[in-house]
């Protein structure tokens, strides 16, 4: 780009007028062999033109918009030297059935070659049910691990050096009582929560706009999450307070740029508040993540991650005041896009998830998980979860894409779609901002309905097969066979996890549940930050679904408004 | 008939059933409601108004639940429009009915508007009717609830709801003669939210100045819908304007009215369509239109002539 | 009859993933019909009464939890409990053709995996609820 600029100073007219003229003629070429009934769109439906020249990235200036890798505002990536200094890390998310079926698998994750543990819960947990309650018959163990007791999290860890591995929890509503339990196991080993490292997933925002798992109201909600990111900021030096994401809000139907502005709407509503907290944002904003997903649309999403890092740094630096250029930086965890996944002709999954992959990689990501092949059947059997981390080993060793910074920037085509995205998602703060913020705009359906209306009209693409999904709705094999193994989850689960609370609630002392349960409550009612509470109910293993409802009777619960 | 006798035993299942039959105008649906509406019928009727997003059902909810703990049979009729295009629609109302899911002394029926325009579906009276003759003590209608006056609440109910937003300022303003027609009791949701102080105060002098000195009162209720907060409140007013219209005798009045236009429109309807039919048949309108087409009447003229040869000396004002 | 076809929809178990239901319910009223949608974690319990009382022609249950095996036999359990089997019960989610062989021979008229395209969804609800209105006998 810088060369191209110099070339044009010298003669700045002389090559606009060539440029607009040989364009003129590349255009009545073009046009007379192109299939002009066709609609050029993005996955997002944004429309795409044939070709990029100079003439879209006639405004961009390289030091303000670009500059170099590790330099505000970090378009072309977040470190100096990217995967040259250290490659990404490559997390899989997984999580089934017993604590003790878990653990097995990630020894064996960690023996092939993974870096950190990404922890995955049953809907139960999510919602903060134990494993005995009605609610949660026919769900214990199926989406991901239960967890009702401090013994659950033991059972996870057992071997594993909580010192030397990072660990990311992904668990939203109830995740302050899970990070509880995850320092008191550690504390237990003998590791004290200084030393721990790893991310919580505890990003509520989007569970009202897209996922749809919460507990509590809006704002009682944020609170708790302020209260992990206020804790972990003055005692776990080493820990991610908090991991922002979009991820759910693409698998909901969202556009590419509806994902990166409401994920980043979010995190500015958590930045907002924990400054209200009375926190400092230099303080506590170098250990914000972000998380969102890769599509199919390879080159969109690559302009979405340079996009985001652009907004980020602007808005930390300009609008909140950091200082510390640590702040600046938007770091991010990528998963490849499930909703992406079809059941039929499974095997292509593989094909897909290696594109969306490398997509994460161009841009710039921290870490990756690649979805495995049988994920839209069941969840991951041995096999697949092996060849979804070996497809990240492929794309680190044999394509040469770690060899080089940002390979796309300067493309013309890259640059101008990531002035697009960033300034559609422009467009949604100004939005959001008008309708009084994200809490309001979730309590209004706002958001919500934007997304469904992005997903009803993708949905519309491939019925009319305008967008075509191979396997699905073209190319479709007759008489399909699935002959994927199914990892089917043993229905004795259920059985095994009450046993376990039944065995809890043997050994506790009733008289500190109790108490330690009323502390919490009262913590609740006087806004005090609730993490030390939660740890001392932890300890006397309180479960979780007597904590979480503890803080439901000061909290209330919500209902949605119904947006379809 | 097995369905009237399974509905008269309280089978909810006969009670549905019969909503289904009397909203799709199935052949038979008069004489199921003549002979329905026989039966004995004490329901308090109670409309809930507002523009959208005022939080209708989530009012709803928090009221009924508050009220079937009180062991009161309650019906629900929530009205949701029709798409003009497709004649389809989306019932989100349930939705945010959730405590009274498990009620088994509450029995919602959602309905489209099927193109009518005053915030009620064409059948919604008669579907009342069903409710109270199968032994409702309250029912409660929840209108469309699109953001304009719908009169057609005033016809259907006892008391009348009108629930506004500290958003609604502007259509307050523009809408204020209508909605003082229609409202007996004004209620403020989202009472926490900035400007609710000052609306209530509005509300109220608009009250005063209507009603003046001499009558009672009903001051506007100020709730949070989600936290249930001044539900008990509101509850406790609509008890209040049930003793006094019904004290005062207005109650009889509106009653007797609405009975009225309901018996009025039922025989308009029938004039209305027997008419179109008969113009039809007799080639009235062949003629009359040929006869505005070359200029030899007026369409006002027309009318007289048509009421002049179907009614005359049939009608007092004939 | 030209009746409108009523539809209830819903999402039973605890998971929140209201993309597929949410789009079939645009997808249905777009299709002329009264769609009415119940939210999120419905229980059996609840999902056959608001049936009942709202008297619909069919059922469409989405459940991506896992929990199918467990719920639409409870479901179909509740309709008999209230005697409204005459009501279509027809649902989504990830689940193997051995799994759907059972849940249909449990009460469940029809189960649509990953991927299934709108259009077919709502011909099958027309055609099923044409056939079922044929042998309906007038009250």
């Amino acid at each position: 780009m810088a060369e191209i600029k110099n070339q044009s100073a010298a003669s700045d007219q002389q090559f606009e007028d060539a440029l607009k003229k040989a364009h003129r003629e590349w255009k009545a070429a073009a046009d007379r062999s192109a299939n002009a009934k066709k609609k050029y769109v993005t996955v997002s439906s944004a429309p795409i033109d044939p070709l990029y020249t100079p003439e879209h990235v006639k405004d961009m200036d390289f030091f303000r918009d670009l500059n170099f890798p590790g330099e505000f505002p970090y378009t072309r990536g977040v470190h100096a030297s990217m995967y040259r200094g250290k490659p990404w890390t490559m997390r899989q998310f997984s999580g089934m059935g017993t604590p003790e079926q878990t653990n097995e698998r990630y020894h064996y994750l960690l023996s092939q070659g993974q870096h950190g543990l990404s922890v995955a819960f049953d809907l139960p947990t999510l919602m903060g049910y134990d494993s005995d309650h009605p609610r949660s018959l026919g769900e214990v163990g199926k989406c991901g691990v239960a967890v009702d007791t401090l013994l659950d999290m033991e059972k996870i860890f057992d071997g594993i050096d909580l010192a030397k591995i990072s660990t990311s929890m992904t668990i939203n509503a109830p995740a302050a009582i899970l990070l509880a339990m995850y320092i008191v196991v550690a504390e237990k080993q003998g590791v004290s929560m200084d030393k721990l490292s790893g991310t919580l997933q505890n990003d509520i925002l989007k569970e009202y706009i897209a996922q749809k798992e919460w507990i509590y109201p809006p704002e009682p909600s944020v609170q708790l999450i302020v209260d992990t990111i206020e804790f972990g900021t003055k005692h776990m030096p080493l820990w991610n307070t908090i991991s922002i994401s979009g991820y759910h809000i693409r698998e909901a139907g969202s556009t590419a740029a509806q994902e990166l502005a409401f994920t980043l709407a979010d995190g500015f509503t958590y930045i907002e508040k924990s400054i209200e907290r009375g926190l400092d944002v230099d303080d506590f904003a170098p250990r914000l993540s972000f998380f969102f997903s890769a599509h199919m649309d390879f080159f969109e999403e690559i302009a979405k991650y340079r996009a985001a890092r652009r907004i980020y740094a602007k808005r930390m630096r300009d609008k909140y005041g950091a200082k510390n250029p640590r702040s600046w930086m938007l770091r991010f965890h990528t998963q490849t896009a499930g909703c992406s996944l079809n059941a039929q002709q499974p095997e292509l999954n593989l094909v897909r998830t290696a594109l969306e992959g490398l997509s994460a990689v161009l841009g710039g990501t921290q870490s990756l998980h690649t979805n495995a092949m049988d994920e839209t059947l069941a969840l991951p059997s041995d096999k697949a979860a092996l060849l979804a981390l070996r497809t990240q080993q492929v794309l680190a060793h044999e394509t040469g894409v770690v060899n080089t910074i940002d390979p796309l920037g300067g493309s013309y085509f890259v640059e101008a779609l990531t002035s697009r995205i960033e300034a559609e998602a422009e467009a949604y703060f100004d939005e959001i901002d008008r309708r009084g913020g994200v809490m309001a705009c979730i309590e209004e359906g706002y958001l919500q309905r934007e997304l469904a209306r992005a997903a009803y009209i993708y949905q519309q693409e491939i019925d009319s097969k305008e967008r075509i999904i191979v396997g699905v709705n073209d190319y479709v094999l007759e008489n399909e066979k699935i002959e994927i193994p199914i990892l089917v989850i043993d229905p004795e689960v259920e059985a095994k996890q009450c046993a376990s609370i039944k065995k809890a609630k043997s050994i506790r002392n009733d008289k500190r549940v109790a108490e330690t349960l009323e502390e919490l409550r009262q913590a609740c009612r006087d806004n005090k930050n609730r993490m030390p509470f939660l740890i001392n109910c932890v300890r006397e293993y309180c479960t979780l679904g007597e904590m979480c409802l503890a803080m439901q009777d000061v909290f209330g619960d919500y209902v949605e408004p119904p947006i379809i | 008939m097995a369905l009237l006798d399974d509905f008269k035993r309280g089978d909810r299942r006969a009670l549905s059933k019969i909503i289904t039959h009397i909203e799709n105008r199935r052949e038979g649906y008069r004489t199921i409601l003549a002979q329905i509406s026989r039966f004995e019928r004490k329901a308090f009727r109670i409309g809930i108004t507002g523009p959208p997003g005022a939080g209708k059902s989530t009012l709803v909810d928090s009221l009924v639940a508050k009220l079937a703990n009180t062991g009161k049979k309650i019906g629900v009729v929530a009205i949701d429009p029709s798409s003009p295009f497709t004649g389809g629609a989306l019932l989100g109302d349930r939705v945010r009915m959730q405590h009274l899911a498990d009620k088994d002394k509450v029995f919602i029926r959602s309905m489209a508007s099927r193109g009518q325009s005053g915030g009620l579906a064409a059948a919604t009276r008669d579907v009342i009717t069903v409710l109270d003759a199968f032994g409702m003590d309250l029912i409660i209608i929840e209108t469309v609830g699109i953001g304009q006056i719908e009169l057609d609440i005033i016809e259907a109910c006892d008391t009348v709801v009108v629930i506004l937003v500290p958003e609604s300022g502007d259509m307050i303003q523009t809408m204020k003669a209508g909605l003082m027609e229609i409202a007996d009791i004004f209620c403020v949701n989202k009472i926490d939210r900035p400007g609710a102080d000052r609306l209530v105060s509005y509300l109220n002098n608009m009250i005063h100045e209507r009603l003046g000195e001499f009558s009672q009162e009903f001051p506007a209720v100020g709730t949070n819908a989600v936290s249930g907060l001044g539900v008990d409140k509101l509850s406790d007013a609509i008890s209040r304007h049930r003793d006094y219209i019904v004290g005062n005798g207005m109650f009889e009045q509106r009653r007797k009215r609405q009975l009225k236009n309901e018996i009025l429109s039922s025989v308009r309807d029938r004039i209305v369509k027997d008419l179109d039919h008969m113009i039809d048949l007799d080639g009235q309108f062949e003629s009359i239109s040929s006869k505005l087409n070359s200029g030899e009447t007026d369409p006002y003229t027309a009318a007289d002539e048509i009421y002049e040869h179907y009614f005359r000396g049939r009608l007092v004002n004939g | 009859m030209s009746d409108k076809i009523r539809v209830l929809l819903a999402k039973a178990g605890l998971d929140g993933h209201d993309r597929g239901i949410k789009v079939i319910a645009a997808a249905m009223r777009d299709a002329g019909f009264e769609v009415i949608y119940t939210g999120l974690r419905q229980t059996p319990e609840m999902i056959a009464e608001a049936a009942l009382q709202e008297d619909v022609d069919a059922i469409g249950v989405s459940i991506l939890s896992g929990a199918h095996m467990t719920l639409f036999p409870l479901i179909y359990k509740a309709m008999e409990a209230r005697k409204c089997t005459d009501i279509i019960l027809f649902g989504g989610g990830i689940m193997t053709e051995e799994e759907m062989v059972i849940l249909h021979s449990q009460g469940t008229d029809k189960l649509f995996g990953p991927g299934t395209p709108t259009p077919d969804i709502i011909a099958y609800v027309k055609d099923v609820v044409a056939r079922k209105r044929k042998s309906e006998k007038i009250i």
